[in-house]
């Protein structure tokens, strides 16, 4: 009986032209190819894209869950970075 | 239901727990999604390894009865319905066997374990489907008792298990609403298709009843599963609503609930109904069922009989390999 199992894959579909490829899940498949033929058939029975990607799982470098402070945290504290953040006055018209 | 008999820890109070395991806690009951590297007490782990285990082996030998009828569905556009259906099983075993890998168990570790009977699957596989009226009831009742406890689950607190149900809800509509136009075109068909048609729902209601698992009173740890999020309701709810929405489909059928004691209750808002036999379930979950040892027979010979082929493509893909890293450093 066989003990290597097929590696690991993640699956990245575009639903429509002119969307970003979003992370669907995961599938086994012995190549790139066969990845490919599988994301079709347990990803879009029902049309969900027009394109797929993959890419090896042991492949995907992910920020670590401790780190999310250290990231995510220094934007917090620069509300200036968004539009709401100035007060224009209405005479001034659409901006 | 899919997962109806889940070992879990006992209830841990809140004095009990680690500041971690508060932490942790805090953030379950807050809604927030836990995700697969964060922290997590090993007994959530196991537990959903245990939970989206058994769902994932579910579905996938819950192709088996379906499977059954495809070679005879009645018509072509029937027999192209059924295909789909069982297929799409087939992607709802998928999901879920990936949804428990990110908690750190492979699929081949999990198919081992279902192999050797150290996991189980749901009891209701274990029935035989004799006829064609028992596509119209697998879909309808089968499929009908799944959606019941996915849905809820979609709001589960375990990121990829919720995405799992998020898409295997999407698709299970399909699936009870084909069974159902089976059941009509039996039940408004000639006597005997109609014949049939109440025949499938005897043989299968109360094994439906069994999927939601042990009545509330015998099942012992899901006050630990409910606290993580992992159980979103109570057997008892779960089967009470099933039975609710169930009835007046049967009614519209013209058919009847093999049940005695079926009646509306004005004060419950809900009927009130027969238990099905315990004794009966638990002999099935313990493989004393009428084709247990014939699903399981048939999911091992599956694995086996495929061996060749997986080791096939994996020598393909490495040779392919090897070729093309020759190719590369022949350029240099
Ligand atoms: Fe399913
Ligand atoms: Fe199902
Ligand atoms: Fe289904």
């Amino acid at each position: 009986m066989t003990k290597k199992e097929w590696p690991l894959w993640e699956v990245f579909i575009r639903g429509q032209h002119g969307l970003n490829h979003r992370h669907v899940g995961s599938l086994h498949a012995p190549d790139a190819e066969m990845a490919i033929n599988h994301a079709r058939d347990v990803y879009t029975r029902r049309k969900e894209g027009v394109s797929i990607w993959v890419v090896p799982s042991r492949d995907i470098t992910a920020s670590s869950p401790s780190e999310k402070g250290p990231l995510f945290d220094p934007a917090e504290s620069k509300t200036y970075r968004h539009p709401t953040f100035f007060d224009i006055p209405d005479e001034v018209g659409k901006m | 239901m899919y997962a109806q008999l889940v070992k879990s820890d006992a209830l841990k109070s809140r004095e009990d727990m680690s500041p971690e395991e508060r932490a942790f806690q805090d953030r379950v009951d807050n809604g927030e999604k836990i995700e697969p590297k964060e922290w997590m007490p090993e007994g959530y782990r196991k537990t959903l390894i245990r939970q989206i285990g058994q769902h994932a082996h579910s579905e996938i030998v819950g192709q088996l009865p379906e499977g059954n009828w495809i070679t005879r569905a009645p018509t072509l556009e029937r027999k192209a319905i059924l295909l789909a259906k069982v297929q799409d099983e087939a992607g709802h075993g998928l999901y879920l066997y990936s949804a428990a890998e990110t908690l750190g168990v492979s699929r081949d570790e999990l198919l081992e374990k279902l192999h050797s009977g150290n996991m189980k699957y749901s009891s209701i596989f274990n029935y035989p489907t004799l006829n064609w009226a028992d596509m119209g009831a697998v879909g309808w009742l089968v499929d009908g008792a799944a959606i019941m406890n996915q849905v809820p689950l979609q709001r589960t607190s375990y990121g990829p298990y919720s995405r799992a149900m998020i898409r295997i809800c999407k698709e299970e509509s399909f699936h009870q609403r084909q069974g159902y136009s089976i059941m009509m075109k039996m039940a408004f068909g000639t006597p005997e298709q109609k014949e049939m048609a109440q025949d499938a729902l005897n043989r299968f209601w109360y094994p439906a009843l069994m999927m939601f698992g042990p009545s509330d009173k015998d099942s012992v740890h899901s006050a630990q599963s409910m606290a993580w999020k992992i159980k979103m309701n109570t057997n008892d709810e779960l089967r009470q609503k099933f039975v609710n929405e169930t009835v007046p489909q049967a009614e519209y059928l013209g058919l009847t609930v093999p049940d005695e004691n079926l009646a509306w209750n004005e004060d419950k808002q809900g009927y009130d109904f027969s238990e099905p036999d315990w004794s009966e379930f638990f002999e099935v979950i313990k493989g004393n069922g009428p084709c247990n040892r014939e699903r399981l027979g048939a999911r091992v010979k599956a694995w086996e009989d495929g061996a060749w082929f997986r080791d096939g493509l994996n020598a393909y893909a490495d040779k392919a390999a090897a070729r093309r890293q020759a190719a590369s450093v022949a350029a240099e």
